[in-house]
């Protein structure tokens, strides 16, 4: 790829370094470039960046701005929680903390198209201003006319100004029912293995040779390309990691041109890696630790390893209740909970749709009373319907061990779904001596 | 209140709230009991004795929680320490800025979590950082309110009386925090630039304070129910505060209730790799239960004692329904009440001097309710005829006695808790515990009667003479230990003894060797059984054969374990006696169980189904008691009840009038042969809907759109 910026109105040099900054996008940053067009030019209203995580966006934008000294504002959607602290944003980075304080309480849309039309002509721009949305896909759960008016804000200003959302999901899901300003779209493509392999390369350890770090990095990509393609993630775990690969160097058992043995120390290390600190079972800094004392694996246990929870004696069969009541299709309860059921044969007494696993279909709906009528023929002594029964319902709800649906009434028979797994359930059920299994349909 | 002020203004009266209050008590102490004089003083004692209990148990739980504590502070140190290097090596550079979490699992009982969390905040505050923000879910629903929280808290608590004057220097400081737009965390972001560099620089007052803080001290933000957050909130707090780690020093600390995998749950991998989680783990609740069971309750040291069923009650609504040990005190603390509010003798219920003293000033009323007493009865019973006249009439006598009795009970106390601690280290570890795992199993067993008449005991004792030697030995050297601090002349008398059968145990190997020789050799069993036997053969047979193992021969061990045991089963005896044995045992023992249930369990269902079904229960009227059910004259919302019993899931309201028309005509005692005779007038239809309506409001009944003109019923069952 010809890594080479060219574009009429830019100074050659810049664009000599910002294409040195941008490996591996320079065609994404050409394009770009080519839409913005000259800084004195009018621009197309809204461009629509969209790409995977970490596949460049930001970044071609923020340099490519930056660097060329463009007048521009960012903000992420993520931290607007309202529209009016958007555009206080644009205005304070587009024309300086004075022009915030004219924005009224709560601002609308119009208010700021107002003040913004009033301080256009005090600071005439002869460039094009950029307003830079990150996480745009947010903007849909915003006012709705927010995202139709940034399409073309350029004719409601009437100032030279291009809107840039960047988005990690594409258009056709933003596109509004009322129809809209279409947006020129851009897609950033997911790095390839060997862009990633040169992206990460650049950072070289200051006391190793770039060799070895670049096959550091080879046989880092080999171990985890196949899970993981986040450049910000990858270089997180090349960091945590090649002090290890390094070790054999350090002391002196190994040369650095003796790729292969480098490759055996440090292979499994790398998988190990993969399933603990990559999916955060275990933390970067307990994992620096672990590296450190040499320790055998499984010395350290993971965060999804402590899934046991010790709740109160009834509060364990009001979840065991619940997940049956779950599970259990209502009809079938008269067979589990009653003495004198008589025989019903599962294929004749049941629907057709009620043939498929009910754990395939996911928890269904009950009410409080079904719950109730299952925990007092599961339980095995007489319990009073305390209050304390009622509140322990409640704060297995708090604890998301249940879920509640529908919020309206509480006093109007509520609804319920479990919301835990089989194996949760089966630990919680062995610690009272109640054969789960047994009760549950699709294990008869 | 009045003042004799001319101009307008505004007068602080401060009302002296505090002692006022107290004196409300203890009035009502003394209104509730029955004119006795000592009520003041019961409620002094009572005061004394919980305020004792309670320094005790906040002491407790602080020791309990200090561990976990620790290790989360010298984790925040730590990642402080970090922040502040913030090293330009290679490996910091490269690395991903993940914010420093903390994942406290407690348990999951919430609300007992607020000591720990309160505990947790004050010692951030003292010894790492100012900065600490506490959050809970309930006030947290949007990310708006979530931000604002953080600021308020942490903006908020930094306020004090010598920073105002900078506030008022710079109004713009202040202006945005009222606007509710501008919680973001740019405006932490300055805050914290402004604060640190004002703590930086020297020649102010506080500086000197400031030395020995770090320089950046860190941001400290608690959730202390993470399941509880609306998850989407939290992440995209979380996105939020990973663009501003490089500037502001972020930690969090996730209160979480049931188990560290929830955070996997309620945060997906993109949001959870911007963390760098640590996980403490607290005292299991169980575990924390016992020791407070153990320092409270197995102690001698606080007179004032439960009996068998009230300790259970307790214990249940902790085990079956909350895991509350704060509720198990708050129980501990309504049963002392109860007590010292009902029983005029618990004047007795104190330390052991206060007791004798109390005891001499004793009224003639008093001592007579002492001569009322079950157990004093019991223990006169068994006087001679003399001493029996001499106890009822005269009364320096029997203060005398009152006196000699309350000394014994508080021995017995001081026996009975270390005796039932070695009965404990004996059976623990037994295999089925047959007297149970905890020491509060065995507790309750002791106290509901005598232990050694249990079947539980006598299995107990049956494992324990099969116990190996090392075990006994260890057992044994264990109780010594918990002899060793007892001063009682009694439990030195046992303490000797119990050295000396140790002492036998130990010189056992030595004389074993000697006697090896001269031991016969065991004939194998088992060539009886050969030959073809049918099965209760058998069974004589092998019985025969254990009978006569064990008279055969024993071994010295065997002899030695045996004396062993029958010295603990001797202890049992002189010293496990159930305090009903006691007399005068009422003074100190709370033992109303059901009153205790009744306000710590309450059962509302219950209790509305029993006021609607027999509402004599409650109203106590003569005229409402009927034999079957609900008379006629009850009120309408009783009788409303009663015939929407006898319908199915969908009442009919027409008929339901009519029939309830017919009720209260019948109650209005009209001629049942006259023609408006269960005729619906306006009255009756207008006491028949609000009948209706309060059924609805207490959910009985609902509107229903299935059928016109009726209403479905939320119950089920009837009459």
């Amino acid at each position: 790829m010809a890594a080479c910026l060219q574009h009429t109105g830019y100074d050659q040099e810049r664009l000599l370094h910002v294409s040195d900054k941008l490996p591996c996008r320079v065609f994404q940053a050409g394009t770009l470039l080519s839409l913005m067009g000259e800084p004195s030019q009018y621009s197309y209203p809204s461009i629509f960046l969209y790409g995977h995580r970490s596949t460049g966006k930001s970044h071609v934008v923020s340099t490519l701005l930056q660097e060329l000294e463009l007048p521009h504002a960012t903000v992420s959607c993520v931290e607007c929680v309202s529209a009016g602290l958007m555009f206080e944003r644009v205005l304070l980075a587009l024309f300086g903390p004075d022009t915030t304080s004219l924005l009224p309480r709560s601002p609308s849309l119009s208010d700021f198209v107002r003040i913004y039309r009033q301080q256009c002509p005090q600071s005439p721009a002869n460039q094009t201003r950029f307003i830079v949305i990150e996480k745009a896909e947010l903007l849909r759960d915003m006012d709705a006319n927010l995202l139709p008016v940034l399409l073309r804000l350029q004719e409601l200003i009437e100032d030279n100004v291009t809107v840039i959302l960047l988005s990690e999901i594409v258009w056709d899901q933003f596109r509004p029912n009322t129809g809209c300003f279409e947006p020129l779209l851009l897609h950033f493509p997911d790095y390839s293995k060997g862009d990633l392999q040169q992206i990460l390369s650049q950072d070289i350890h200051p006391s190793y040779s770039a060799e070895l770090y670049s096959a550091f990095i080879n046989i880092l990509l080999g171990v985890f390309y196949s899970v993981c393609r986040d450049l910000r993630e990858l270089r997180h775990l090349a960091a945590l990691n090649f002090s290890k690969f390094c070790e054999p160097l350090k002391e002196g058992k190994v040369k650095e041109s003796d790729t292969h043995k480098l490759w055996r120390n440090i292979e499994p290390h790398l998988k190990k890696a993969m399933q603990t600190v990559y999916l955060r079972e275990v933390s970067s800094v307990q994992w620096e630790e672990l590296q450190m004392e040499e320790k055998e694996s499984g010395a350290m246990k993971g965060l999804s390893a402590h899934a046991h929870v010790e709740l109160p004696y009834y509060s364990k069969f009001l979840l065991i209740a619940a997940y049956l009541a779950s599970y259990n299709p209502a009809r079938t309860d008269r067979r589990f909970f009653l003495k004198h059921h008589g025989k019903i044969r599962k294929t004749n007494f049941l629907k057709k749709h009620e043939k498929t696993s009910n754990h395939l279909l996911g928890p269904k709906p009950f009410p409080l009373d079904r719950l109730l009528a299952i925990f007092y023929s599961v339980v095995d002594s007489r319990v009073a319907p305390t209050a304390s029964i009622f509140s322990q319902i409640s704060s297995l709800v708090t604890l998301q061990l249940l879920t509640q649906l529908g919020h309206d009434d509480q006093l109007d028979a509520p609804k319920y779904k479990c919301a835990v797994a089989l194996d949760f359930i089966r630990a919680i059920s062995r610690t009272v001596n109640f054969d789960i299994v047994k009760y549950l349909y699709d294990f008869l | 209140m009045s003042t004799s002020s001319v101009s307008k203004g505004c007068f602080v009266f401060k009302p002296s709230a505090k002692k006022r209050k107290t004196c409300d008590v203890a009035d009502y102490f003394s209104h509730s009991c029955d004119g006795s004089d000592n009520s003041r003083l019961r409620y002094k004692l009572c005061q004394d004795l919980w305020d004792a209990i309670k320094a005790d148990t906040e002491k407790l739980q602080e020791e309990l929680n200090r561990k976990i504590l620790d290790g989360l502070l010298q984790f925040i140190r730590k990642c402080c320490s970090t922040f502040q290097h913030n090293a330009d090596d290679w490996v910091s550079r490269m690395r991903a800025s993940e914010i420093p979490t903390a994942a406290l699992v407690l348990g999951v009982n919430v609300p007992d979590h607020d000591m720990t969390f309160q505990s947790l905040c004050e010692l951030l505050q003292q010894s790492v950082t100012p900065h600490v923000a506490f959050l809970q879910a309930k006030e947290c629903g949007a990310l708006k309110n979530l931000m604002q929280r953080v600021l308020e808290r942490l903006m908020g608590t930094a306020v004090s009386v010598d920073e105002e004057e900078d506030e008022a220097e710079q109004p713009g400081g202040t202006q945005p925090r009222q606007k509710g737009a501008h919680c973001t965390l740019a405006t932490l972001c300055e805050w914290y630039e402004c604060k640190t560099k004002k703590s930086n620089t020297p020649g102010k007052k506080r500086s000197s304070a400031n030395e020995d803080e770090p320089q950046r001290p860190p941001i400290v933000i608690i959730f202390k129910d993470l399941e509880a957050f609306n998850p989407r909130v939290l992440q995209d707090f979380i996105l939020i505060c990973s663009r501003y780690v490089e500037q502001l020093p972020l930690m969090f600390v996730f209160g979480i209730a049931t188990s560290p995998s929830t955070i996997q749950h309620v945060l997906p991998h993109s949001v959870s790799s911007l963390l760098c989680i640590e996980l403490f783990q607290s005292l299991s609740c169980t575990l924390h239960l016992a020791t407070v069971i153990d320092k409270l309750i197995l102690t001698h040291h606080f007179p004032f004692k439960l009996n068998g069923k009230v300790l259970q009650v307790l214990v249940s609504i902790f085990l079956y329904h909350d895991f509350s040990v704060r509720n198990f005190i708050k129980g501990l603390k309504l049963a002392l009440l109860e007590h010292f509010l009902s029983q005029p003798l618990s004047i007795l219920c104190c330390g052991k001097k206060e007791m004798v003293g109390n005891a001499t000033q004793l009224s003639h009323q008093g001592l007579e309710s002492v001569r009322q007493l079950a157990s004093f009865r019991r223990y006169v019973e068994q006087q001679k005829p003399q001493e029996q006249v001499d106890l009822l009439t005269n009364d320096e006598h029997m203060k005398e006695t009152c006196k000699k009795l309350l000394k014994g009970l508080h021995k017995y106390h001081k026996n009975f808790y270390p005796i039932l601690r070695c009965l404990h280290t004996l059976t623990n570890a037994l295999p089925k515990y047959p007297l149970g795992k905890q020491i509060r199993e065995l507790h309750i067993m002791c106290l509901e009667g005598n232990v050694w008449e249990k079947e539980e005991y006598q299995s107990a004792m049956q494992l324990l003479r099969m116990l190996a030697k090392e075990e006994l030995v260890k057992a044994l050297k264990h109780s010594e230990e918990i002899l060793t601090p007892c001063k009682s002349k009694k439990m030195k008398d046992v303490l000797v003894q119990l050295q000396q059968l140790l002492d036998k145990f130990e010189h056992l190997d030595e004389t074993k060797t000697e006697t090896a020789a001269n031991e016969d050799v065991i004939t194998s069993p088992g060539k009886s059984i050969q030959k073809k036997t049918d099965l209760f053969q058998l069974q004589k047979t092998l019985l025969e054969m254990k009978e006569t193992r064990r008279t055969k021969k024993m071994s010295q061990f065997e002899i030695l374990r045996n004396e062993a045991l029958e010295f603990m089963s001797g202890l049992v005896r002189s010293y496990l006696a159930p305090p009903e044995t006691q007399p005068l045992y009422e003074v100190c023992y709370y033992s109303s169980s059901t009153v205790l249930r009744r306000h710590l369990n309450a059962t509302p269902r219950t209790s509305i189904q029993t006021a609607l079904s027999s509402p004599y229960h409650y109203l106590q009227n003569d005229k409402l008691l009927t034999e079957d059910g609900v008379s006629n004259a009850a009120p309408d919302i009783c009788i409303v009840h009663k015939l929407h019993l006898e319908c199915g899931r969908l009442i009919n309201l027409y008929d339901w009038l009519e029939a309830y028309a017919t009720v209260v005509s019948a109650a209005e005692g009209k001629d049942p042969d006259s023609e408006d005779y269960g005729k619906v007038d306006e009255l009756k239809h207008a006491r028949f809907i609000q009948a209706v309506s309060e059924l609805e409001f207490l959910g009985f009944i609902k509107s229903t759109k299935q059928k016109t003109d009726h209403v479905a019923r939320l119950t089920w069952g009837g009459c």
